[in-house]
């Protein structure tokens, strides 16, 4: 289990963690949803080691051990999609390129540049990118963005099967209703769950 | 190809054209040593060029200048990676590149005479030429990076490495290309400028020294056409290396 524990997080006068709790189960997805700017993509940026708390703590994985998916997908425009992935990829993992590829459904682009990919190939190749790096949490912020819905459904179930917990920020209600949890957001600022 | 063709054509004619009026002003008498004709000029070049001299002179003075050119953007660019690293290092350093880039390079040529051998002068001019140009440009381009990306490098733990590697070098590229095509042609024109006060053995310089002393205006002007035509195909060089480099990136 990861504990997130009295998390609080302001910038300036705004309040955007208000002693903000949560527990992540080791396992399966759990989904982050609530109104745009109520803090959620504060709190996978704390939780990667990004934005420094004020107080409270995050334990059961360091920032060393967690991958985020930014809501951006920060391609190289200069890699194709396989280096994308073995620049990510621990030397003896490197074979796991089509399996990661198989995963985000972008077989055979393996040699495509980011500038050849649509939006939502894009968004795929960023996601394979977070999951290629080992890690104890996946912090997805909107990993399906711009992706169909059919075919987002398909790489959630594929994620509910990591064994590492994912922890995912999304406003789409089919994905919603097929994560493991749903944790519902109010704020800013975001408080007690 | 063909659509290059018309400037040239153009500027040779005006060329013509001037040296034709000259040659009238001065009722044929010694327009060669104001404005010589396209023809004697390329004469002067097709002789001059069939002689092992002239070969080597130009490798001697390309071999210094680029020596030079190669050493100032080493220099640029670990000055431009060493200021945008530590504002300390920006504060002491950075005045005095501006001081190099400003100071006229007469001074500095007869400086570096004053303190090194003449055959060093013109690899050293080029080099001190080079340096504030590769400098200014290489530390705008790291200003400008993107922090988003280092964001990336830093949660996707690339080593210091992989980031220079795979996120610096591919996003500097329209900045080294700007500073490589920039510091070409002063490498040339300070490294040649160099040769003519210094007159290192062989060198253009010297021959391009020997021509005002005998004012053979022709050669003259041919010594400076294959000077150009060498920081030219330097340039055209570095700059198809470059779009080699960045072919298919959709930047």
């Amino acid at each position: 289990m990861i504990f997130c524990k009295d998390l609080t997080v302001s910038f300036g006068d705004r309040a955007v963690l208000d002693r903000f709790s949560l527990q992540i189960p080791d396992t399966g997805v759990t989904a982050l949803s609530g109104p745009s700017g109520c803090g959620k993509t504060t709190l996978l940026r704390v939780l990667a080691g990004l934005e420094r708390p004020q107080s409270g703590a995050v334990e059961g994985a360091t920032p060393r051990e967690t991958a985020i998916l930014f809501q951006d997908d920060r391609l190289l425009p200069w890699r194709t999609a396989g280096q994308h992935l073995t620049d990510v990829l621990p030397g003896e993992q490197r074979g796991r390129v089509p399996e990661l590829l198989a995963l985000a459904e972008l077989e055979g682009e393996e040699n495509t540049r980011p500038a050849a990919l649509s939006g939502g190939m894009g968004r795929r190749l960023a996601l394979a990118r977070c999951l290629a790096l080992p890690a104890r949490l996946y912090l997805l912020d909107e990993p399906f963005a711009g992706v169909d819905l059919a075919r987002a459904l398909r790489i959630l179930e594929r994620l509910r099967a990591l064994p590492a917990p994912v922890l995912l920020v999304s406003h789409e209600p089919a994905v919603l209703d097929h994560a493991d949890r749903v944790v519902e957001l109010d704020g800013p600022p975001l408080k007690h769950i | 190809m063909l659509y290059a063709l018309p400037a040239p054509a153009f500027w040779l004619g005006v060329w013509q054209l001037c040296a034709f009026l000259v040659d009238r002003r001065l009722a044929g008498k010694g327009n060669e040593l104001l404005l010589p004709y396209p023809l004697s000029v390329w004469n002067a070049l097709a002789s001059m060029a069939g002689t092992g001299e002239f070969w080597a002179t130009i490798f001697f003075s390309l071999g210094r200048i680029a020596l030079g050119l190669t050493c100032g953007i080493v220099i640029g660019a670990a000055l431009a990676a060493l200021t945008c690293a530590s504002p300390w290092a920006d504060r002491l350093l950075s005045p005095a590149i501006r001081v190099v880039r400003a100071a006229p390079v007469a001074s500095f040529i007869l400086l570096v005479l004053l303190w090194t051998g003449r055959n060093h002068v013109p690899a050293v001019i080029s080099a001190t030429m080079v340096v504030p140009v590769v400098w200014d440009n290489l530390s705008r381009g790291i200003q400008a990076m993107d922090r988003k990306l280092l964001e990336l490098a830093q949660c996707y733990r690339f080593s210091r490495w992989k980031t220079v590697t795979l996120l610096y070098l591919p996003a500097l590229r329209p900045y080294i290309l700007t500073a490589l095509t920039t510091a070409t042609g002063l490498a040339w024109k300070s490294g040649v400028a160099a040769e003519v006060l210094c007159l290192p053995e062989p060198s253009l310089g010297q021959r391009i020294y020997y021509t005002k002393y005998y004012l053979d205006i022709p050669e003259l002007f041919a010594w400076t056409a294959a000077t150009v035509a060498l920081s030219m195909v330097l340039e055209r060089l570095l700059r198809a290396c470059l779009a080699r480099w960045g072919r298919g990136w959709g930047t």
